[in-house]
């Protein structure tokens, strides 16, 4: 028998297959297919304080090997979601990541204090990183400075751990982990999406009604890995990769490159049991390699 | 809601763009309601990337049918499948036609344009065995996009057929034979899917008659299933306008609730 659990420090998690926010929906939408508690974790959509309305539609285009999707975060918001989500939720087996987002820093703050003044909560996702919802793509995480500032206000209030989401968007992903992890961050995940865009040539238009989104899927995995690959180098706290994991396989890539967990986004769509079939192949892939622990694969590369 | 992933195809049917599927696969045909849909993967690899959205032509006992229109890379790989292979599906998926108790022994719209005939079938059945009448109008552009035609007429139901450039049926659009046949006729309800244009000109024909109707809707889609809150449209519900899930909320909805200026151009 494989042993998949790993240990992130500040949580322990029965595989590290965690379902990736924005892509799992409350959670709920996925109880038809599978036992929620099968999962390492999951991380529900993103949440702001008020309700959002998101931006205006078309809202994906699909690409070579990827997808591009302009959602902007639209969501019940924080209130409505502690009321009638989160007491759905209680009871799982399995780890509960809230997604917290914000317009401005504060904003984050508040949404964090009020979500730590509820159980069955396992840990807050700060989605610094969303490309879909201030002009020109921008967002905290492409600043190591406001990276920093968001990450030690949130810590100022709450004591749920913190995994900070990056964005792919910069030019030098390490400066920015460093500046999360210098303000309190429990861990890094990495890689939100890509600021992408596509044009119809029949119309002469953006073929996203928001004219640029983020591009996930197979498409971003290399690049990806290599981030994971330069954060992982660079700081103490874990690492959690994500971008196009499709298989077990590719789950193990980002764990080589220093990964202790991973999260599964758009393959949720194509495959609404993804994450399953991923731990399934884990497991297989251990039995096939003489390996005991999964967590022993994090970081195992030969560079 | 199920993951059918060995859907065996059994029999498939086409007229140059227009294919009609038909599926065994027990447990979806079991929950299937009319004006529902698949996702359907239609590629082992990563290209394309996501399912593709189809609605439901017909269910019986084990079978489904589907009936589509090539439109690009995921419908052409998809007409290319072969008798006797499996086919990964999910369904049957959102909420499909309401059908009005009421309507029995009334006469029923149900208006189709192009591969918007699609649901219409499966939907003209339940009303007629509900012991409604309804009255199929199909349009295309040309007589080459009328395939269903016949089959509609030999299963008994009364077929109004119109095409854009004159060679079959009425001359003209379906929009302006449904308004035709409203001076003659007066309809309890009307359903309706096909493009946004054709969509939105019967809407406006069905508020200056006042004739109660629901109309699906088409969009992208992610998932199909409420995880991705891609495929929204606006939509006017208790009071506010606001983006719902065509995949969850949908794709049916009444006419009064559907809000035109945003439609996607999907």
């Amino acid at each position: 028998m494989v042993d998949l659990s790993v240990d992130l420090g500040f949580l322990k998690l029965k595989n590290p297959v965690i379902a990736a926010s924005g892509t799992f929906g409350y959670g709920l939408e996925f109880k038809p297919f599978y036992d929620l508690d099968l999962l390492g974790g999951f991380v529900v959509k993103g949440l702001y304080f008020k309700p959002r309305e998101g931006n205006r539609p078309p809202r994906l285009v699909e690409t070579p090997g990827g997808l591009i999707n302009s959602i902007g975060l639209q969501g019940i918001g924080v209130e409505a979601f502690c009321r009638e989500i989160l007491p759905e939720l209680a009871g799982l087996k399995t780890a509960v990541i809230v997604n917290v987002c914000g317009e401005e820093e504060d904003e984050y703050a508040r949404v964090a204090e009020y979500l730590g003044r509820h159980q069955g909560i396992a840990a807050l996702e700060l989605n610094i990183s969303c490309p879909n919802v201030r002009e020109g793509g921008r967002c905290p995480a492409q600043s190591p400075e406001a990276t920093y500032r968001t990450v030690k206000k949130v810590k100022r209030v709450t004591s749920l751990p913190l995994i900070t989401k990056l964005s792919p968007n910069v030019t030098d992903i390490t400066a920015v982990a460093l500046a999360a992890e210098e303000a309190g961050t429990e861990a890094i995940s990495l890689i939100n999406t890509l600021l992408a865009m596509a044009v119809d040539l029949k119309t002469r238009k953006p073929k996203l009604g928001n004219v640029m989104g983020g591009l996930s899927g197979p498409a971003i995995k290399p690049i990806a890995v290599r981030m994971v690959f330069q954060v992982a180098r660079s700081v103490k706290v874990p690492v959690i990769g994500m971008g196009g994991i499709f298989s077990a396989e590719d789950a193990l890539e980002f764990m080589m490159a220093g990964a202790a967990a991973v999260q599964v986004g758009t393959a949720n769509f194509v495959d609404p049991d993804a994450c399953l079939k991923i731990i399934g192949g884990l497991t297989t892939w251990a039995e096939a390699h003489g390996l005991k622990k999964i967590r022993e694969v994090t970081g195992s590369l030969m560079a | 809601m199920v993951i059918d992933r060995q859907a065996r195809l059994v029999e498939v049917e086409s007229w140059g763009d227009y294919f009609l599927f038909t599926f065994y696969s027990p447990e979806i045909a079991r929950q299937a309601q009319p004006g529902q849909f698949l996702m359907i993967k239609v590629s082992e690899n990563t290209q394309p990337l996501l399912r593709r959205p189809i609605s439901l032509h017909n269910a019986e006992e084990n079978q489904l049918q589907i009936f589509f229109q090539v439109a690009g890379t995921g419908t052409r790989l998809l007409s290319m499948k072969k008798p006797g292979e499996s086919i990964d599906l999910l369904g049957p998926l959102g909420k499909g036609f309401s059908l009005q108790p009421e309507l029995s022994g009334r006469e029923i719209f149900c208006v189709g344009g192009g591969r918007g005939i699609a649901p219409l079938y499966y939907l003209a059945r339940k009303l007629r065995s509900s012991g409604a009448r309804p009255v199929i109008f199909y349009g295309g552009r040309s007589r080459t996009d009328l395939p269903l035609k016949n089959r509609l007429q030999t299963t008994g139901f009364e077929v109004l057929v119109s095409t854009d450039d004159g060679s079959d049926g009425f001359p003209g659009l379906v929009t302006s034979l449904v308004e035709a046949e409203l001076k003659k006729r007066q309809p309890a309800y009307l359903y309706a899917c096909g493009p946004d244009p054709m969509m939105e000109k019967l809407a406006e024909i069905c508020r200056r008659k006042n004739l109660e109707a629901q109309f699906s809707l088409e969009s992208i889609m992610g998932c199909g299933f409420g995880a991705c809150w891609g495929c929204v449209r606006k939509i006017r519900r208790n009071g506010q306008e606001k983006y719902l899930k065509v995949c969850q909320d949908g794709p049916v909805f009444p006419l009064e609730e559907i809000v035109w200026q945003e439609s996607n151009d999907g």
